[in-house]
C-alpha cells in the first residue's frame, strides 16, 4: 500500500466519483464540486503563466511591443460585462475574436473539409493498384455519394434516389456503430487506467 | 454605435482573417501571425473572466439564496480561489513568488493538477463507459436490418480492442480497421460536406451581420 499522501488523495477522489455508481451521494457531490473549482483555478493559472506572462507582461515590461497594451485594453473590456451601463462594450473583444475566427475559418474550411476531402474521394489511377484498395476506394466513393443523397431533401425520393438514400442509411449506421464502439472502448481504457491506479499504485495488489 | 461599431469591427477582422490566407507575402503573413498568435491570444485570455465570473456569480447566488445543495458551492469557490492562488503565486512548476511546500509536503499547481484534477476528470469520463453500456443495452434493439448493422459494427470494433478476443480471432482487428477506414470514412465524409456548408454559411452570416446572437440578439 502506498505511503504517498498524494496517492491517497487521488485514490479517495477516484472512489468518490465511483461512488456515483451506487447512487447520488454527498461524497460524490463534494468531489464533483471540487473538480469544477480545481479545473477553473488551474485554467486561471494556465492562462496567466502560459499566455499573459510570455505574450504580454514580459515583452511590455522590457519595453518591447508596447502596442500589445492596446490588445490588453481591448481584452480588459470583457470586465465591462459586469457593469450594466457599459456592458455593450463587451461586444468589442467578442467582435475581434469572432470576426477573425469566422473570416479565417472560411478559406481553411473550404480547403480542408471540401477540396481535400473531395480529392480523397474521387477515384484516381492510384486507387486501382491492387484489388483490395480498388474495392475500398469504390465503396468510399459510393458511400460518400449515398450519404450526401440521404441528406438531400429537396426532391421526392423516387427511383434511383430512393435506393441511393437507403444505401446512405446503411453507411451511416455502420459509421455510427463504429464510432459508438470506438468511444465506448476509449472510456473503457480510462476505466482500466483508474482501476490500475487503485490496485497497483494505491493498494499494491497487482504489479 | 453600440451595434454598428462591433458589426463593422467583426466584418473588418473577418476580411483580415480571410485575406491573409490568400496573400503569401512576408509582410502580410508576419502581420497575420502576430495578430493570431499574440494579439488575439491576449484578448482571448481575458475571455476567461466571463467564464470564471459567471461560475463565481452562480455559486455565490446559490449560497445567498440557500438553494438545494448550496453547501457544496463553498467547495467550488474555496477550491477555485485556493488553486488560483497556488498557481499564480507558486508558479506553474513550483518556482514562483511563494514556495508551495510545508516540510517535505509539496503542493504546487502541477502536483495538484496531476493528483487531483486528472484523477477526478479521468474517473468522471470512465463512468461514462458504464452509462453508455447500460443506455445502449436499453436502447439498442435489433429491430430491423439497419439496427443490426449498427450493432454488428459496434461489436466488431469493441471486440477487436480486447486483446484475448483479438488473439482468438486474428482477422478481427483487420475487419475493425476496415470498418473504421472504409464505411465509417464514407459516412463521416458525406456528413462532413453538409457540416462544412453549415460552418461556411454561419461564418458568412456572422460577418455580414445577419447572425447577431453574439450581440445579445440586437
Amino acid at each position: 500500500m502506498s505511503t504517498d499522501i498524494w496517492v491517497w488523495i487521488a485514490a479517495i477522489l477516484t472512489l468518490g466519483i465511483f461512488s456515483f455508481l451506487y447512487k447520488d451521494n454527498p461524497f460524490y457531490r463534494f468531489c464533483e464540486h471540487l473538480f469544477v473549482g480545481i479545473t477553473n483555478g488551474y485554467a486561471i493559472t494556465f492562462y496567466w503563466h502560459r499566455i499573459l506572462v510570455p505574450s504580454l507582461i514580459k515583452p511590455v515590461s522590457q519595453g518591447e511591443k508596447l502596442y500589445l497594451l492596446i490588445f490588453a485594453f481591448i481584452g480588459a473590456l470583457y470586465f465591462t460585462r459586469f457593469i450594466p451601463r457599459l456592458s455593450w462594450l463587451v461586444r468589442i473583444p467578442i467582435a475581434f475574436v469572432l470576426g477573425y475566427g469566422a473570416g479565417a475559418a472560411i478559406p481553411r474550411t473550404i480547403e480542408t473539409s471540401i477540396i481535400e476531402q473531395a480529392k480523397a474521394t474521387i477515384l484516381q489511377r492510384s486507387n486501382f493498384l491492387n484489388l483490395f484498395d480498388a474495392i475500398s476506394s469504390i465503396i468510399i466513393f459510393f458511400g460518400v455519394i449515398a450519404t450526401i443523397i440521404y441528406f438531400f431533401f429537396s426532391t421526392e425520393r423516387k427511383g434511383i434516389l430512393k435506393h441511393l438514400a437507403y444505401s446512405g442509411i446503411i453507411f451511416i449506421m455502420l459509421g455510427f456503430g463504429a464510432s459508438f464502439g470506438y468511444t465506448v472502448m476509449a472510456r473503457i481504457s480510462l476505466l482500466i487506467g483508474r482501476l490500475t491506479f487503485l490496485l497497483r499504485d494505491w493498494l499494491g495488489i497487482i504489479k | 454605435m453600440k451595434v454598428r461599431f462591433p458589426l463593422i469591427l467583426c466584418l473588418l477582422m473577418g476580411i483580415i482573417g480571410m485575406v491573409a490566407y490568400y496573400i503569401p507575402h512576408r509582410i502580410v503573413q508576419n502581420f497575420d501571425n502576430e495578430l493570431r498568435n499574440t494579439a488575439l491570444r491576449i484578448i482571448f485570455a481575458f475571455s476567461l473572466v466571463l467564464g470564471v465570473g459567471s461560475i463565481i456569480r452562480h455559486h455565490w447566488e446559490k449560497i445567498k439564496r440557500k438553494r438545494e445543495f448550496w453547501e457544496y458551492s463553498y467547495v467550488t469557490l474555496i477550491s477555485l480561489f485556493l488553486t488560483a492562488f497556488i498557481g499564480l503565486f507558486g508558479g506553474i512548476d513550483g518556482k514562483g513568488l511563494i514556495k508551495m511546500q510545508i516540510g517535505k509536503f509539496s503542493f504546487d499547481i502541477h502536483t495538484i493538477y496531476v493528483n487531483m484534477a486528472i484523477p477526478l476528470g479521468a474517473t468522471m469520463f470512465s463512468l461514462l463507459a458504464y452509462f453508455m453500456a447500460s443506455a445502449a443495452y436499453r436502447a439498442f434493439r435489433a429491430r430491423n436490418f439497419e439496427a443490426i448493422l449498427l450493432l454488428i459494427a459496434a461489436f466488431i470494433v469493441m471486440l477487436a480492442s480486447v486483446p484475448p478476443v483479438a488473439r482468438l480471432i486474428p482477422k478481427l482487428p483487420y475487419i475493425s480497421e476496415w470498418i473504421l477506414d472504409v464505411p465509417n470514412t464514407a459516412a463521416k465524409r458525406g456528413m462532413l460536406f453538409g457540416i462544412t456548408l453549415g460552418v461556411l454559411s454561419t461564418s458568412l452570416k456572422i460577418l455580414l451581420g445577419i447572425e447577431r446572437g453574439w450581440l445579445g440578439g440586437k
